[in-house]
């Protein structure tokens, strides 16, 4: 169970190795590998991410949270992911330019997912203020 | 999801860079150039799969819909 880490760490040593060959012939190519490479360790993890995730929501449940709220945070904890793995990709090809915008979109979106819960927050505030 | 494909496209890329050598020294710098673009639209379809399985998978795990 505990051997992924092993996994992991072998393959990155394996698939940076062939990068580093592959970029100096076609750096396009090269470019693929270390994708790919990402791609592999993220779905290696993704078993644990989903235990992690129902016990987080088994917790909520447990605690009246409102269902409403943790699906917020899973959202903004999945775009997070999503905008930081498009944009390791992007610099790693040496488009830091476009890397940046791909990280202001996903702030963008995490800012439109969260105002609304300021504004209920706002809301419960006025109310309690005479 | 398995490892191989990290080494099928290590092997892609290999065969393209040889292939791209032997082609310029015959003086057909036409035809290596469409070799190396096949090479990558190869390897890109290869890869744009597994990219939309996993953004797939982030989003039925974090509820993104």
């Amino acid at each position: 169970m505990n051997m992924e880490a092993l996994q992991i760490a072998g393959l990155g040593i394996v698939a940076a190795v062939i990068a580093v060959i592959l970029k100096q012939q076609k750096l396009e190519l090269g470019m693929y590998i270390s994708i790919t490479t990402g791609i592999i360790i993220l779905m290696l993890l993704i078993g644990r991410l989903i235990s992690v995730v129902d016990i987080l929501n088994y917790i909520a449940s447990r605690a009246n949270v409102d269902s409403m709220h943790l699906s917020i945070v899973l959202k903004v904890i999945g775009i997070a992911y999503i905008t930081e793995f498009g944009s390791q990709v992007c610099r790693d090809a040496g488009e830091s330019a476009i890397a940046s915008k791909i990280e202001l979109g996903g702030k963008i979106i995490i800012l439109s997912l969260t105002v609304p819960i300021l504004a209920a927050l706002i809301e419960v505030i006025l109310q309690i203020l005479p | 999801m398995s490892v191989d494909i990290i080494f099928k496209i290590a092997a892609i890329g290999i065969l393209v860079s040889v292939l791209n050598h032997v082609l310029n020294r015959a003086g057909r710098e036409e035809i290596s150039m469409m070799v190396t673009l096949a090479g990558i639209v190869v390897v890109l379809l290869m890869v744009i799969d597994m990219i939309s399985n996993l953004f797939n998978n982030i989003k039925s795990i974090f509820q993104l819909y």
